[in-house]
């Protein structure tokens, strides 16, 4: 479009209803431009037209200008002008635009359209209609974006109003981005409102870390409290958006509950203590384990909160120092590690220019909202077509192609059946419908998003069906949705059993570790949940400590930013790993379950608090800003870490953030070649993807255009993307220290040695055996929902307002065969644990599948309370009240 | 004066009571036009139409002949024939749908026969209920009958005819807006380019929209062969025209006359006609197509009813609606009445109609209730003018329609011809007619 | 300009409590009828406004639960049914009389005195334009032009067309509003036609067929008949 070139040329054109992320509809009129046409020059909406070769524009003519003038003077006809109580005032481009564009003096002395002040359309988003300039960014957005049209322009003409349905709140997990993009102060936030002035507000660029699709982010902030996250439109992930949980997060890190001192506990009380009595007393307990029961019964859970830099530190610091391969950053509700670094990873865009996007995975818009949206996006305009293989229906059924149900413990039957060259149709999947999904699965170009379509089944189970996928479809990339913050980042640094930094094995980067390191763990340790097994067997037979005897014992537990008793899958048995680990430290940054329990606590620094970098879950490296300083005593991660060796007598040999990253760079293999002068390039505004196919790559052109202030109102100026963080943490390299690093990491011996080989390719993983269920009997679907009862929204008191009552879904034949009805309550009773639910009819689900949202509150206890991890899936009845 | 004695083309059967049965209308040769279509190829029926020179009788007047040329080649095509005549003053489709549907229907079959669409729609606005009722009997008769749905007369040919309803709003009147309503969305006028339904239209498809009274001509046209048509009139305004007149007028009315050779003079003043002035006055300013056309004076009473004549004049004949009015009427209030029309009817996307409607209309208001400054005239020029930039006609438009620089007709108009009486207002504070 | 929309009207829409109106759904009749409707159109959502009058044919307005009815017939959200109906003056979102007593006041109704038939009105019903009568009965409303510019002032009751109206006619007209003595003529607010579609490709082709013979002969007679009688007029 005409507005986009002559904006790449330089010359910005004034506009409303232009959204670079959206169709163009041509409707403010402030673009208007005089363009060349047969009948002589006429006046057109510049985002409208197509740039065409040799027609004339003008852009700057008395016509123009006065055209110009007049829609902005009409858009006031009718504005309230109560700039000073607005929270847009001093970033709208409406007041910026009269300034600059607008008439002088006003000429009206008509009265304006008068309505209710602001009204709740959300418990997020405010609506004041008076403010409201009809641009129809919010109502496109919705129906467009994200697909649900729940506001929409209500009446005709002058009367036309922005509304929501009556009882039905614009609940859209996406409904913050309508405040974004309103050029206006119509939309504003909740936690927001009256907060700040734009102009006291400070920025830096970050990425999000509330899940791990890691959209850019502006965070704002004032006198040392983040007031506001705007997304930034960052081409290959987020084009702008948020999801509003990550948006709304950062009240958390702004919280009063946050731990300030490092803890120790004496007497059954935890105690405020200093740095060094705390590790010194960590230390203690670290060096009596290993003696005692051996490094291996040293633990470390967590890790998918920290920064890249705290990860590999952690990483180091257990697997080099203590010399414990026993650390996992995913508490059992991810999918075997080595499974995920060892597929070839596709990336969004991948994805969302694919023939075929095989979806095996739980509900995205729950998880990773972004990545459901651009998907969703992509598909409603044609895109690739969705073959959806789950238990349930999701957000994304509507548009797939194929919908496939799959009873828990299934999946690679299923996926065997569907590449398999005579695989028969399910039950109840028409012929017709079959050959489709068996047609799309063998299209060129198929990525595969794989998950945990549930928590109450066996990632191993999904983890196979993916790699059955993988031998099949040769050309298959797949885009693993590991949910939390930055898991990715912690697998690639380490920190999963089995793993080195960089994609590397326990086994393959042995040799060249021990070079750098010193050494390296001698066996593979345990995963989370094998961890928590160890603490329980410990727990159950605390008098009889022969039973403990045949396995190795979990003594000292570190528990990195996680909380397993909310987040792990089955929560019995975290209850008692936790209780019977000989010694728990909790890192973290606010109270929680695990600091009750723990022995030691460290306080750490939360997102906006620390520089560093973070690996979405396409293998993007990108930078975390730190805008804040972190209260109290709390340390950045990575630091904890350093101080800890330093107290167990090693030094890590990282001294700054940006150390560690020399490190990373210089050690881990997929990390190679991006140093700290290519992250922090302009180049790499958008991130840069791991692996570099080769050091000296040619990173992808910036793109050209600079940010439009009206694209994304409220985000600082264009020259701020791609420059450093501020706050001098990480210092954009000069020429000569360039130079130095590079001599730097020779010294260090980068270059030398042999890399070790990168994970590649399938990897054996012990796949559970699943009995067929009996008649009676049913499978358990524990699927997440974006607000839960997870510290992540229980500590935003904006989000925590959202979260849902968890009826257990049933389809509507199981339910008549029981004989209840919907919203009756029954008994859910599996071999060892039972609960009372209320059912909803969910004609979605296939016979003898009932689901749940984990991590929701029930009637008493929760879903966690009902999984065994050591069976593959939960089977349970259901028993009338 | 002018009346010639040219044929009833659209009228012809109204003299019956019950024109609107297909018994009437079968003993009034209905459906013989469509017969014969049907024996010629779809080819020869769009080339009789195209030398008709039949004038779309809609408001824009574009030749239906070269906009069937038009129709991009397609597997699916649609025909919808807009019924939601809304222009103020206008009542002539009215006419047509209550009481002549078979002749609409039969037209329409031939314009789809013609142009061999895969289904055609009907859009009647919503306020006619009982022309809904009618129209929607004669086709379930016209199924009956064996002239719709499918093997039309044995011919072969078959299409499905949909009785649409408007809702109530003028704007849909806008074939591209008419569009969106069909497609049951709000009537937002579609941005150009594309110009023409005819290469985008209904879900996507190209798509030919013409007006009731145009589809109404096609029986006669195909029956007498299109050069017949084409004899009548004067240069590219071919045949008859039905004219809706208004306002102070003796014999208000639908008129059928042969085009541009009668004078809107003729048409407010003859005896079989208007029957002129009422009450014995004089007239002061009329409106010659709607009110969306600039006005004309008593001094342009001469210009012959056709639409190159009334364009080359400065004003349109747009959708055939005359409205005279006499030497005791407040321009001020006629034009303020005029603005507010398009203030309620405003579809609400662009900027400068939007909020240039409203606003204006409280200060035409403001004026005529005598609380008017002087400054006020310029204004409302300067803010007409930020909708039609330079005020020229046909218009310049900041907006994506013709509604919105349709606005400044009435009021540029009304300051043009009678700004003494603006000044009237504002001096005195109050409607010297009042 | 006064605030006219109903969502002004109904204040923070979060504190509604859900399902508090009664009735209101579609009945089984209306949405038989409402599916037969989206067969006609290549897309349901074609048949939105055709929907919205046969839930005002069923209640005399658009019901919130209508709306969400006829929602999910044509696979849209609720707020774009609002959004779109909204949009249109015939489509009630508040409750209206019995009988929609319109009163076009556009040019040609103004030079014949429509702006003082609208204000006797006004003064009789005891309403402003837009407001219904305190016994729930008329709704008064000021309409643009209508199409009847000939019988002007014009006015329709439900959208039918009652002729020019003087104020003393209009009175009469109340009275018999009141008293029911236009019953046949106009049906209750909301009823558009009474005529139902029957016939076309998408109807049961046998019906059709059967109906069609028969009505070929009749019609063939007729034709027969009318030609005798009146010669060869029409046409030319
Ligand atoms: C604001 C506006 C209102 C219109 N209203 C009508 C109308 O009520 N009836 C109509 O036939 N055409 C109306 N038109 C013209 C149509 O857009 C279109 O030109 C016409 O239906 C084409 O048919 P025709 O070529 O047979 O005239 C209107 C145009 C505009 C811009
Ligand atoms: S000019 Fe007016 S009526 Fe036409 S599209 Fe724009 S806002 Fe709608
Ligand atoms: S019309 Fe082009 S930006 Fe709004």
């Amino acid at each position: 479009m005409l507005i986009a070139a002559a904006e790449r040329a330089g010359t910005f054109i004034p506009r409303f209803c232009y959204h670079p992320r959206m169709k163009s509809v041509g409707v403010c009129r402030m673009c208007l431009v005089e363009v060349g046409g047969p009948r002589g020059p006429s006046l057109q909406p510049s985002c409208f037209v197509e740039v065409q070769d040799g027609a004339e524009v003008v852009t700057t003519s008395d016509k123009v200008k006065k055209a110009q003038d007049g829609v902005l003077e009409f858009l006031l006809v009718n504005h309230p002008l109560d700039c000073p109580v607005c929270d847009k005032g001093g970033e709208c481009p409406l007041q910026d635009q009269t300034l600059a564009y607008g008439p002088g003096e006003t000429r009206f002395v008509e009265e304006k359209r008068h309505f209710e002040k602001p009204i709740p359309i959300s418990e997020l988003v405010l609506l004041d209609r008076e403010r409201c300039i009809q641009c129809s960014r919010c109502t496109r957005f919705a129906s467009e974006v994200a697909g649900e049209a729940q506001i929409d322009f209500i009446g005709r003409g002058e009367l036309i109003e922005v509304n929501t349905f009556p009882d039905l709140p614009f609940t859209s997990y996406f409904s913050g981005n309508t405040v974004q993009i309103c050029p206006v102060g119509a939309l504003t936030a909740t936690p927001y409102r009256f907060t700040a002035r734009p102009w006291d507000l400070d920025q830096v660029e970050s990425t999000c870390t509330t899940c791990s699709v890691g959209c850019r982010v502006a965070v704002q902030s004032s006198a040392n409290r983040v007031t506001r996250l705007l997304g930034i439109d960052v081409d290959p992930v987020n084009h702008g958006w948020l999801c509003d949980k990550g948006r709304f997060a950062y009240e958390a890190v702004n919280g009063t509950d946050r731990l300030t001192d490092p803890l120790v506990r004496k007497d059954g009380d935890l105690v405020p203590v200093s740095w060094h009595e705390a590790l010194d007393a960590v230390a203690r307990a670290l060096e009596a384990s290993r003696s005692k029961h051996g490094s291996g019964s040293v633990g470390m859970i967590g890790g998918g909160r920290l920064t890249n830099e705290g990860a590999y530190a952690w990483a180091k610091l257990a697997k080099g120092v203590i010399g414990t391969d026993s650390v996992d950053a995913q508490l059992g509700d991810g999918l075997p590690a080595k499974v995920v670094l060892g597929l070839p990873t596709a990336t969004i865009d991948q994805a969302t220019s694919a023939d075929t996007v095989i979806v095996l995975a739980g509900d995205l818009r729950e998880e990773v909202p972004i990545l459901f949206l651009r998907l969703r996006g992509a598909a409603a305009d044609g895109g690739p077509s969705i073959v959806e293989l789950a238990p349930h229906s999701t957000a994304l059924t509507p548009y797939a192609t194929a919908s496939l149900r799959y009873q828990p413990g299934e999946a690679s039957a299923l996926v065997g059946a569907l590449i398999a060259p005579d695989g028969a149709a399910p039950d109840g999947v028409s012929e017709e419908s079959w050959q489709r999904a068996r047609d799309l699965v063998g299209a060129d170009n198929v990525v595969v998003v794989v998950g945990r379509p549930s928590l109450a089944e066996d990632g191993a189970l999904v983890a196979d069906a993916a790699q059955l996928l993988a031998s099949r479809l040769p050309g298959a990339r797949f885009l693993p949705v590991l949910r939390r913050g930055n898991v990715r980042g912690a697998l690639d640094m380490g920190l999963g059993p089995g793993l080195l930094p960089g994609r590397v094995t326990l086994e393959a980067g042995r040799a060249y570790f021990v070079e750098h390191w010193g050494s390296v763990p001698d066996e593979e340790g345990r995963d989370t949940s094998a961890m928590l097994a160890a603490g329980a067997a410990a727990a159950d037979s605390a008098a009889d400590s022969a039973a403990a005897a045949g396995s190795q014992p979990l003594d000292t537990l570190i528990v990195l930013g996680a909380d397993p008793l909310s987040d792990f899958p089955d929560r019995r048995l975290a209850r008692r790993g936790l209780d019977g680990a000989g010694f728990v430290v909790a890192v973290a940054s606010a109270p929680g379950e695990v600091v009750e329990r723990a022995d030691v606590v460290l306080p750490a620094a939360e997102a906006h608090e620390r520089p560093g970098t973070t690996t979405n879950i396409e293998g993007r490296l990108s930078r975390l800003g730190q805008k804040l300083v972190p209260p109290g005593q709390a340390w950045p991660d990575w630091m904890i870490a350093v101080e800890l060796a330093a107290h167990l007598g090693e030094d890590l040999g990282l001294d700054s953030v940006a150390d560690v990253w020399d490190e990373i760079e210089c050690l881990a293999p997929a990390y190679r070649g991006i140093t700290r002068q290519v992250l922090e390039s302009p180049t790499a505004t958008d991130g840069v993807l791991v692996p570099l196919p080769s050091v000296e790559v040619a990173l992808p052109p910036r793109r050209a255009a600079p940010l439009d202030p009206i694209a994304f109102p409220g985000v600082e100026s264009v020259e701020r993307q791609g420059a450093p963080p501020r706050a001098g943490l990480v210092e954009m390299p000069t020429a000569a220290q360039g130079a130095e690093d590079e001599a730097g990491r020779l010294a260090a011996g980068g270059d030398t040695g042999r890399a070790p080989v990168l994970l590649a390719g399938p990897v054996e993983i012990a796949v559970p055996h699943v009995a067929p269920n009996d008649r009676y009997s049913f499978r358990l679907v524990a699927t997440r929902r974006l607000y839960d009862r997870g510290s992540a929204v229980s500590r935003v008191p904006a989000l925590g307002a959202l979260v849902q009552p968890a009826p257990l879904r049933v389809n509507p034949h199981d339910l008549d065969g029981l004989g209840v009805t919907s919203g009756a309550s029954v008994r859910l009773r599996t071999a060892t644990a039972s609960a009372v639910l209320e059912v909803v009819p969910d004609p979605s689900l296939p016979r003898q599948v009932a689901a749940v949202d984990f991590n929701v509150e029930l009637p008493e206890g929760t879903v966690a309370d009902l999984v065994d991890v050591s069976h593959p899936v939960v089977e349970f009845r259901l028993e009338t009240l | 004066m002018t009346i010639t004695d040219a044929p009833k083309i659209v009228t012809a059967r109204l003299e019956h009571d019950d024109s609107h049965t297909l018994e009437c209308y079968l003993a009034t040769g209905g459906y013989d036009g469509l017969r014969k279509a049907l024996t010629m190829t779809p080819e020869a029926v769009a080339h009789e139409v195209d030398a008709a020179s039949l004038l779309g009788r809609g408001g824009a007047g574009f030749p239906a002949g070269r906009k069937w040329a038009m129709l991009r080649k397609n597997p699916v095509t649609y025909l919808v024939v807009n019924g939601d005549e809304s222009e103020p003053a206008t009542f002539k489709d009215h006419l047509l749908v209550e009481r002549d549907p078979h002749q609409l229907i039969e037209g329409v079959l031939i314009a789809a026969y013609a142009l061999q669409v895969t289904r055609a729609f009907i859009f009647i606005r919503g306020e006619f209920a009982l022309g809904l009722e009618r129209v929607q009997s004669a086709l379930n008769d016209a199924y009956a009958h064996g002239a719709v749905g499918s093997d039309i007369f044995g011919s072969g040919f078959s299409i499905d005819l949909v009785v649409h309803p408007g809702a109530g709003a003028y704007i849909c009147g806008e074939e591209t807006a008419l569009l969106e309503s069909l497609e049951g969305k709000r009537g937002f006028p579609r941005i150009k380019p594309p110009y023409f339904p005819a290469a985008i239209g209904l879900y996507g498809e190209p798509t030919v929209v013409n007006n009731v009274e145009t589809m109404s001509n096609l029986p006669w046209i195909v029956l007498n062969g299109g050069d017949a048509f084409a004899a009548l009139g004067v240069g590219r305004s071919a045949g008859t025209r039905l004219f809706a007149l208004a306002g102070h007028v003796n014999r208000p009315g639908v008129y059928e006359l042969e085009m541009a050779k009668t004078t809107f003079g003729d048409l407010i003043n003859a005896p079989i006609l208007g029957g002129g002035i009422r009450h014995g006055r004089e007239l002061k300013a009329f409106i010659p197509g709607g009110v969306s056309a600039p006005w004309f004076g008593p001094d342009q009473i001469d210009l012959p009813l056709g639409q190159d004549e009334v364009a080359a004049a400065g004003s349109m004949l747009g959708s055939g609606s005359v409205v005279a009015m006499d030497d005791q009427t407040c321009a001020v209030r006629a034009a303020w009445r005029i603005t507010k029309f398009f203030a309620r009817e405003s579809c609400g996307q662009c900027t400068p109609c939007r909020e240039g409607s409203g606003w204006l209309e409280r200060i035409m208001a403001r004026i005529e209730r005598g609380h008017g400054r002087r400054v006020d005239l310029d204004l409302l020029l300067d803010a007409c003018d930020n909708i039609a930039p330079g005020l020229t006609w046909p218009p310049q438009q900041t907006t994506i329609c013709v509604l919105g620089p349709s606005i400044p007709s009435s009021i540029g108009s009304a300051i043009a011809m009678f700004r003494d009486e603006f000044l009237v207002h504002i001096k005195d504070g109050g409607c010297p007619f009042a | 300009m006064t605030d006219r929309s109903p969502a002004a009207r109904r204040g923070t829409p979060l504190q509604a409590a859900p399902g508090t109106s009664k009735g209101g759904h579609l009945s089984t009749e209306t949405v038989e009828r409402a599916r037969r409707t989206i067969d006609l159109y290549p897309e349901a959502r074609s048949a939105l406004i055709p929907l919205c009058h046969l839930a005002q044919e069923q209640d005399g307005w658009l019901t919130p639960e209508a709306m969400s009815d006829i929602a999910e017939l044509v696979g849209i959200t609720p707020a774009e049914v609002l959004g779109t109906a909204s949009f249109y003056d015939m489509l009630h979102t508040e409750p209206v009389g019995r009988y929609v007593v319109s009163i076009c006041t556009n040019i040609a109704c103004q030079l014949n005195g429509a702006d003082e038939l609208l204000e006797h009105a006004q003064e009789m019903l005891a309403v402003n334009a837009g407001g219904t009568t305190s016994d729930g009965e008329l709704t008064l409303e000021e309409a643009e032009c209508l199409a009847d510019c000939d019988r002007a002032p014009c006015v329709q009751v439900n959208h039918r067309f009652v002729g020019a109206q003087t104020p003393e006619s209009f009175d009469r007209l109340v009275a018999e509003l009141r008293a029911g003595d236009r019953r046949d003529e106009i049906p209750p607010h909301g009823t558009l036609t009474r005529v139902r579609r029957d016939g076309g490709i998408r109807t049961d082709p046998a019906r059709v067929a059967s109906e069609r013979a028969a009505m070929a002969q009749v019609q063939a007679r007729r034709a027969e008949e009318a030609r005798s009688d009146v010669g060869g007029k029409g046409g030319a």
